[in-house]
Order: C-alpha cells, then sequence, then structure tokens
C-alpha cells in the first residue's frame, strides 16, 4: 500500500445541524451515528406518485436517507437477520430527489456514485442537503457492524423485502466520503475532470467503429448518467 | 449415482461461500494492485476494500450487500449420473438458491421485471440461471456459483474486421471509462471480454470470462494472452482507479475468449466482473466425495476444442 494522507475523519449524527455540515469538504471521510432509513424507487413511487403519507415522522426519526436495499431477512418471529448492506447508484432517483427532500426533510442522502452537480445546485443546495456516498463499492460487512439494530421495517408486503423501507439504527456506520458539499460542488466530477484532461493520449491508436449508434458521443469528459 | 441431497447441501455452501469469502487469486491481485495505487482517493478505496473482507469473514456476513444475482455453472463429466436425473438436478440448485438467501442472508435481489414482484428468495422466472457443460472422461459433478452484479459495467458492439484491433482497443476503453467514472462497474474489477460468436454467445463468453477464469491465468492461444497482457495494462494506464477517482486501479486482470463467427463481424462484449468477484466451486465425485475450490477451471481444452471429433483427430488449418 502506498501511502497516503490521513483523511479527515468525522462522526456525524444522522440529524446534523448546518454548522455540522458547514464543517464537512468532499473528500472527507464521514461515520455516521442515530438513524437512517432505505428509501428508493419503491418508497419514492408510492409516496410522490401516489401521495401515500410518510409511514414515519420524517425528519424527526431521520434525516439521512440511504439508497439501498440490505441484505436481510425477517424470521418467522418477526425479528430481523441484517448482514452486509450496501448502497444503489443513486442517479436513477434524480427525477424525485427534489419532492423527497421537500416531503422528507432529509439532510442526508447516502448512496452509490453520487448525483450530478445539476441536482445538487438545483435539490440539495435549497434544502440545505449533502451527498454521502459509500466507499468500495461495496463495504457492506463494515457497513454491517455499523448495524445496531432494525427499528421498523415499512411497507414490507407492498413493495417487498429490497424495496420496503427499514429503519435502522447505527453506530459508527461507515466509511462514508463526502461527494457533495453545501454549496453542490461533486468529488466525483473533480476527479472525472482530472481523468479527462488525460484521455485523448490513452485513446491513442484507436478507431471509433465503423458501424455507429444513434446518440452517440466522442466527448469522453461526457458521463453515461 | 450422485445423490440429489449431497448436490443440494453442497450448492447451499456454496452460496454462503461465494458471499463471504473473497477467492485468493483475486485478493492477491488487489493486494499487488493497492501496493502499485498511488492515487490518494483510490489508495483509502482499496484499503477499506480490503478490510471488509476481514470483516466479512470474521463475521460470516456477504462482503457486498448487494449480493447481485445468483447463478449456477454445472459440468458434467461424461459418465456421472445424478439422482433424479437433470430435473432434479435444477430443483435443488433452485432450493439452494432460495434457502441461502433467508439463510446467509443474500439480498433478494430478483424481480419480475416489469410487474416488479418477487418471492423473496432470488428465484423465478428464468432465475437462477443454470447453465450446463460437459467434460469427456469422469464421473463427477462441479458446480459454481457466481453472484454478480447485474446493473453497469457490461456493453456490447458489433463490431467489423475492418474495425481491426484499433476498433477493439476503443470499445474496450470506452466500456472501461464510461462505466468506470463514479465507480458504477465497482473496479477494480477482472474484465472478461467476448469476442466472436453470435450476439448471445459474445455476451456468454465475455461473461464467463470475467467470473470463471482467475487472475494469472492466461488463454492458450499466445497471440490472445498478448493480448490480455496488453489490455490490462491499457485499462491501468486510462488514470482511473476504485470509485472512479484518480489513480491507476482498473483492471486486477483481463481473460479473453473467442468463438467462431460470421465472416463479416467481429462481435464483441466487455464484462467487469467486481470489487467482491464473488464465486465458488465444488466439484462431487460418484463415491460422495465433495471438494471445494474458488477456481472453476471452466475453460479446458475440451470446452475450446475446434475440432468435429473428440479427441482431435485432424489438425486445424492453421498449423497444417
Amino acid at each position: 500500500m502506498a501511502s497516503h494522507p490521513a483523511f479527515k475523519k468525522v462522526r456525524l449524527k444522522t440529524e446534523p445541524s448546518a454548522d455540522d455540515l458547514r464543517a464537512l469538504s468532499i473528500g472527507d471521510v464521514v461515520y455516521l451515528d442515530g438513524t437512517v432509513y432505505t428509501a428508493r424507487e419503491g418508497v419514492y413511487k408510492r409516496v410522490i406518485e401516489e401521495g401515500h403519507p410518510l409511514p414515519l415522522d420524517l425528519p424527526a426519526e431521520s434525516g439521512a436517507n440511504f439508497h439501498c436495499s440490505p441484505a436481510a431477512t425477517i424470521r418467522p418471529d418477526g425479528s430481523f437477520n441484517i448482514g452486509a448492506v450496501t448502497a444503489t447508484a443513486s442517479f436513477r432517483f434524480s427525477k424525485w430527489i427534489g419532492e423527497w427532500l421537500d416531503k422528507s426533510g432529509a439532510k442526508l442522502i447516502l448512496g452509490k456514485g453520487g448525483m450530478s452537480s445539476a441536482d445538487y445546485k438545483k435539490h440539495f443546495v435549497p434544502h440545505g442537503a449533502i451527498y454521502l456516498t459509500t466507499v468500495g463499492y461495496g463495504t457492506g460487512a463494515l457497513l454491517g457492524r455499523g448495524v445496531s439494530g432494525v427499528k421498523s421495517v415499512h411497507w414490507r408486503d407492498e413493495l417487498g423485502l429490497a424495496q420496503a423501507m427499514w429503519v435502522i439504527g447505527v453506530e459508527n456506520f461507515g466509511p462514508f466520503i463526502v461527494e457533495s458539499d453545501l454549496d453542490g460542488n461533486s468529488l466525483f466530477e473533480r476527479e472525472n475532470a482530472k481523468i479527462a484532461a488525460g484521455l485523448a493520449k490513452v485513446y491513442e491508436g484507436t478507431r471509433p467503429a465503423v458501424l455507429k449508434r444513434y446518440g452517440e458521443t466522442d466527448d469522453r469528459s461526457d458521463e453515461v448518467i | 449415482m450422485i445423490p440429489i441431497g449431497l448436490i443440494q447441501s453442497t450448492a447451499v455452501t456454496l452460496m454462503d461461500k461465494a458471499a463471504i469469502e473473497i477467492p485468493d487469486d483475486y485478493l492477491g491481485g488487489l493486494r499487488q494492485a493497492a501496493a502499485v495505487e498511488d492515487g490518494d482517493l483510490s489508495s483509502f478505496v482499496l484499503q477499506a476494500m480490503l478490510e471488509n473482507y476481514e470483516a466479512a469473514k470474521e463475521d460470516r456476513r456477504a462482503m457486498c450487500g448487494d449480493t447481485g444475482c445468483p447463478r449456477w455453472y454445472v459440468k458434467m463429466a461424461n459418465e456421472a449420473t445424478v439422482e433424479g436425473g437433470p430435473v432434479a438436478l435444477e430443483a435443488a440448485l433452485r432450493r439452494a438458491t432460495a434457502e441461502a438467501t433467508n439463510g446467509v442472508p443474500l439480498r433478494p435481489n430478483r424481480v419480475h421485471p416489469l410487474w416488479r414482484t418477487d418471492h423473496d428468495n432470488n428465484v423465478g422466472i428464468n432465475a437462477p440461471e443454470i447453465e450446463f457443460a460437459f467434460e469427456p472422461d469422469g464421473d463427477w459433478i462441479d458446480l459454481t456459483t457466481v453472484h454478480k452484479g447485474g446493473l453497469f459495467g457490461t456493453d456490447y458492439r458489433m463490431l467489423f474486421p475492418s474495425d481491426g484491433i484499433e476498433g477493439i482497443k476503443r470499445f474496450y476503453l470506452d466500456s472501461l471509462v464510461a462505466f468506470g467514472k463514479r465507480g458504477l462497474s465497482c473496479q477494480p474489477a477482472i474484465i472478461g471480454i467476448g469476442l466472436g460468436g453470435s450476439k448471445d454467445t459474445c455476451m456468454v463468453l465475455g461473461k464467463r470470462a470475467a467470473c470463471l477464469r482467475t487472475v494469472g491465468d492466461r488463454n492458450p492461444d499466445p497471440g490472445i494472452a498478448k493480448l490480455e497482457e496488453e489490455f490490462k495494462d491499457l485499462g491501468n494506464s486510462i488514470g482511473m482507479g476504485a470509485m472512479g477517482f484518480v489513480g491507476k486501479s482498473m483492471v486486477i486482470d483481463c481473460h479473453i475468449e473467442v468463438g467462431y463467427c460470421h465472416t463479416g463481424g467481429m462481435q464483441m462484449s466487455v464484462h467487469a466482473f467486481c470489487l467482491s468477484s464473488r464465486r465458488a466451486c465444488a466439484r462431487i465425485h460418484s463415491d460422495g466425495r465433495v471438494e471445494y475450490r474458488t477456481d472453476p477451471n471452466w475453460f479446458t481444452p475440451y470446452q475450446r476444442r475446434e475440432t468435429v471429433e473428440w479427441p482431435a483427430t485432424q489438425p486445424s488449418r492453421k498449423s497444417a
């Protein structure tokens, strides 16, 4: 392992204050304490498109929405067996995220791969929310160790285990990396720009395919999300 | 005759091992990548992954919460027979998949593509995939399970002979760069490339190249082996590492498999396995012995045969 500078590591509550979030910079490493809940396309559709009321008091109970389905099962006696937890890619939830931040009051969105800085500026910044990315992906076993217990599972029958809303107590839950700050800057986009600068050289000696595709781009600073 | 109960219990154990234990060959490859990685963030990520594998083994919990889409590769030696026949074998593998989903536990990922309904057990229409192959000589069966993530890092393109190696390189780089940004493909990974066949076999070959060959393994065709080395280095020269951060660890190894194709075409598929490279295998002998391993040893000379008869009775035209 090449030596690397120690990253700033921060313990953060799942209902952080604006000052807590202001103190964070993109690239900082964060561990969470408190309560997180899972909500992804199933929950978003149900709440935002179908108008069902939230099944818990948000953000009082939690200000941290995890884009995740846990590797978990509900035992016949109703107790939970939760193993590993890993995020799913967040960019797919772009169309719901603004309204979700409105309804949920979430300050932390946790997931895989972040969203675009356009989404951050349009939706996250006005709500004082930031994005934390999981590491790896997935440090599922490490994250699983940070789960202190399942508090409840909502809409298990309506949405299935993977899409249900899992409310999870967490302690020293991480690592996460700060992907967006309160100004809507994106760590991934900063890194993309650095890498894009060297791509022309990497592509030297290659040739575009003779059969094109509709919608194709040769601009490799572009993203597929 | 191999008892069906032994097949099912072995399959359950394999599901557990695949989800929890990082294969040694991949772990060795990742450690080498971590040793030379000098991107700060990429380096931090690789270190966290190495800690994660330890945590998974210590706690006996899945390495990654997205436990992918479990699938099965079954290889039967020519003289092997299974109690109840192939229908019983398929049922045993479906039962083992369902049982392990609740037992390990795994994430019940599999849903109906339109109605989004599921059985919470990773079993459903055409799921799990069960693929069969055969080997001459022997009375064993090999079971391999692969838990591969299903969303990013794989692509297919119809290329043509005039695209040449330059076109192959272009599509390879495009696949790594497009899905490498933000780490969507969960790199560094073993990359599999399928060349030729028809569209479906091209996808199958590339996926098997990624999932069923181990780090350090080389294609027996020296020209292809050279390309594998070259493509591994090319992928690691993009300037990108884990999670799409600046770095140089994208490809732990690159494997290429080929199939004869239409004379006018040159189909190509690229598949990224993931940071957890989940595979586990076992050989079940007719006398009841079970040997566990992590190398599927799928691509034998028989699987890559190019002659009409086996054993080969005619030299190929090239070597004649």
